[in-house]
């Protein structure tokens, strides 16, 4: 024990060792009322660590080659040893992201968490999603199966549609002039390196911005305001040990739920692996129905939902215009929200309809993405899209006018 | 947040309403992964009748002897038939091109042909060729028309014949529409013979689209009740840190 005393004391004079893990867990401080939406940050932090992990693993065997792509993700399927459970825990993986992403962002909503002091927490969080999406995107060609093609040549299609640099953009992003063995070898230098660590980076950047101001909580109180005589929050706890053992638990919960699909369904009923993904990419046989991978689906909705030119524009410039947009907005949060307080448990009814019309527009999107094209759906869809914008466009005005409730001085309840 | 919920399976509700599958109806293969024989069956079948043109080239035959509980000795005597190694991937000599000029297009590998179609779609395609005088193979199919595929198993199955029924549309004039299809010549096998000979054949392609599948599923288990065994700890745990917090 003495040993590692000296030794610990040794590093310290040389590195802020205990004073990080002072700085980051042991004193610091949280709200002590976190409830069910507060794992979902920590559960993002586990699954990206299994992202790395088993992509590495991956990569000692997958060939980034047109020819051998394909044949070398089902030799990891059968004469790697434990190769499925790493292929499927890292396809698995990838949906897992993007669910507990899309859970910790809607906590976000619900408490207001992106209201200032935390403005840059939500920027560099959406930069993040960002960044995951162009790390899915990028992924989901490695396999080089029919819809990794398709769905691949269909969104770098869209760029074309943007006028002027349009073509020339789309030939740049592919390196040819269908997705090709060019493509393929950037997009996994892409996905292997030059995302994960921009990923990475803004990981860091967005828990230590976190650190800096402090966790918001169900309350939407600020806990700060409120210390004791050591200046410790009165309604704060240690992050370590409380809320390390807390989300230790919620690990294992995550985990069953992460095992049964690995062990199970690895398809996830077809939207984890989509079926025409298991025959190999033929440049020559498009798909009877091209659908992006679940967690696209919402976007791709809006942007089939434009099916109409306007002067100039043609439809498809127009739908890529609002589904770029409608991932744009997002940044805007922040300043878009005029309520005087943070917590849903405060705002009065009009956010609560809102937020409930949004996610359910959000759902369906997601839904009709998935399907082909109906007029009855497109007519769906172009009401979601209506509802996903006015969520946001209208926001200055309903969050102002919206009746709230006094928000008390310290946090409620218990844990 | 319950009101929240309502609110939002209600809007989703109508959308889901409109998912109409337009497919064909498809019979329940009702496959049994665990029963080796019908693989072992389904196996031979699948050498004799689909390899002549569909690879399987990312299955090996000493995985299959493996798997299915046969030694390499009679995989070799049984099912290889061209002096391959039983290391070798299940692989044919037909080339590609040939058979673009012979089917129109180059016949499908079908390690993965299960992932891709399903089970029930198999096991109802390869029972739906019908006589087709109007193809080059003479034959049809129900579930995949106007497939480039001759019906491979027609000695057994014998000879499936359309029937048709009028059908008058909006315009007033007739089509003939296919209503079903009959055995009118018996083959070697009775229908419940054959149907029990797709099925074996359905079932060794769904195990050679994912080998892995049962030791999977078997590990699983262990795995859920490890977590479930973890969760009472690390739950106690919680309990215990979290006593002196009010």
């Amino acid at each position: 024990m003495g040993m590692l005393v000296s030794l610990r004391d040794w590093i310290d004079a040389r590195f802020p060792l205990t004073k990080m893990w002072e700085e980051h867990l042991s004193k610091y401080y949280a709200p002590k009322n976190f409830n069910f939406w507060y794992f979902f940050g920590s559960l993002a932090l586990l699954v990206l660590v299994i992202q790395i992990i088993t992509g590495i693993f991956l990569t000692m065997n997958y060939k980034p080659d047109a020819t051998q792509a394909f044949a070398s993700v089902e030799y990891i399927m059968r004469d790697v040893d434990w190769g499925w459970l790493i292929r499927y825990m890292h396809s698995t993986g990838a949906s897992a992201f993007f669910i507990v992403v899309y859970l910790h962002m809607f906590r976000g909503l619900l408490y207001g968490s992106y209201k200032g002091p935390r403005e840059l927490i939500w920027l560099f969080g959406m930069m993040i999603y960002l960044a995951l999406m162009a790390e899915a995107f990028f992924g989901y060609l490695l396999p080089w199966g029919q819809m990794s093609y398709w769905g691949a040549q269909v969104i770098v299609s869209l760029f074309g549609a943007i006028p002027g640099i349009g073509d020339s953009l789309s030939l740049w992003i592919r390196g040819d002039y269908v997705i090709s063995d060019v493509t393929l070898n950037r997009f996994f230098a892409l996905h292997v390196i030059a995302v994960p660590l921009v990923l990475l980076v803004l990981v860091v950047m967005h828990i230590l911005a976190l650190h800096e101001v402090g966790s918001n909580n169900p309350d939407g109180v600020e806990i700060k305001k409120n210390k004791d005589e050591n200046g410790i929050p009165k309604d704060g706890i240690p992050f370590h040990p409380y809320y390390t053992v807390k989300d230790i638990v919620g690990v294992v919960v995550f985990l069953m739920f992460f095992s049964f699909v690995i062990f199970f369904v690895p398809e996830g009923g077809g939207f984890f692996l989509e079926s025409p993904n298991f025959q190999p990419a033929d440049p020559l046989k498009t798909p009877p129905h091209i659908a992006p991978v679940w967690y696209f689906t919402p976007y791709y909705a809006m942007l089939r939902a434009i099916t109409f030119d306007i002067g100039p524009m043609s439809s498809k410039f127009l739908g890529v215009i609002v589904m770029g947009a409608a991932v744009v907005i997002l940044f805007f949060l922040p300043w878009l929200d005029r309520s005087p307080v943070k917590s849903i448990r405060y705002r009065g009814p009009i956010y609560k309809i809102m937020l409930g019309l949004f996610v359910a527009a959000f759902v369906m999107l997601g839904y009709l993405g998935t399907q082909a094209p109906t007029d009855t759906k497109t007519m769906f869809a172009q009401l979601g899209t209506a509802v996903y914008f006015a969520f946001f466009l209208l926001m200055p005005i309903y969050s102002k006018i919206d009746p709230t409730k006094p928000v008390p001085e310290r946090v409620t309840g218990g844990h | 947040m319950k009101k929240q919920l309502l609110a939002v399976l209600l809007l989703v509700v109508p959308v889901l309403a409109l998912a109409s599958s337009e497919n064909v109806h498809l019979d329940k293969a009702n496959i049994d992964p665990t029963n080796k024989e019908s693989l072992q069956r389904g196996a031979r079948t699948f050498v004799n009748y689909c390899m002549g043109c569909h690879s399987a080239k990312y299955e090996r035959y000493n995985r299959l002897a493996r798997d299915l509980h046969i030694s390499e000795e009679q995989v070799m005597q049984n099912l290889m038939f061209s002096g391959e190694k039983i290391g070798d991937h299940m692989d044919i000599a037909m080339q590609p091109s040939d058979a673009k000029n012979w089917f129109g297009a180059p016949p499908p590998d079908l390690t993965l042909v299960a992932r891709v179609r399903g089970v029930n779609w198999l096991y109802t395609y390869l029972r739906s060729f019908y006589r087709d005088d109007s193809r080059p193979f003479g034959v049809n199919n129900q579930v995949f028309h106007n497939v480039g595929m001759p019906n491979v198993l027609w000695q057994l199955q014998g000879i499936q014949e359309p029937t048709y029924e009028t059908v008058t549309d909006e315009d007033g004039h007739e089509h003939k529409v296919l209503e079903g299809i009959e055995l009118k010549d018996a083959g070697e096998q009775s229908p419940a013979e054959f149907d029990r000979t797709v099925r074996d054949l359905v079932n060794f392609l769904a195990y050679m689209g994912e080998p892995i599948k049962q030791q999977r599923m078997a590990l699983g288990v262990k795995v859920l009740l490890f977590l479930l065994v973890f969760f009472v700890v690390a739950y106690l745990l919680k309990k215990e840190y979290w006593k002196d917090v009010h």
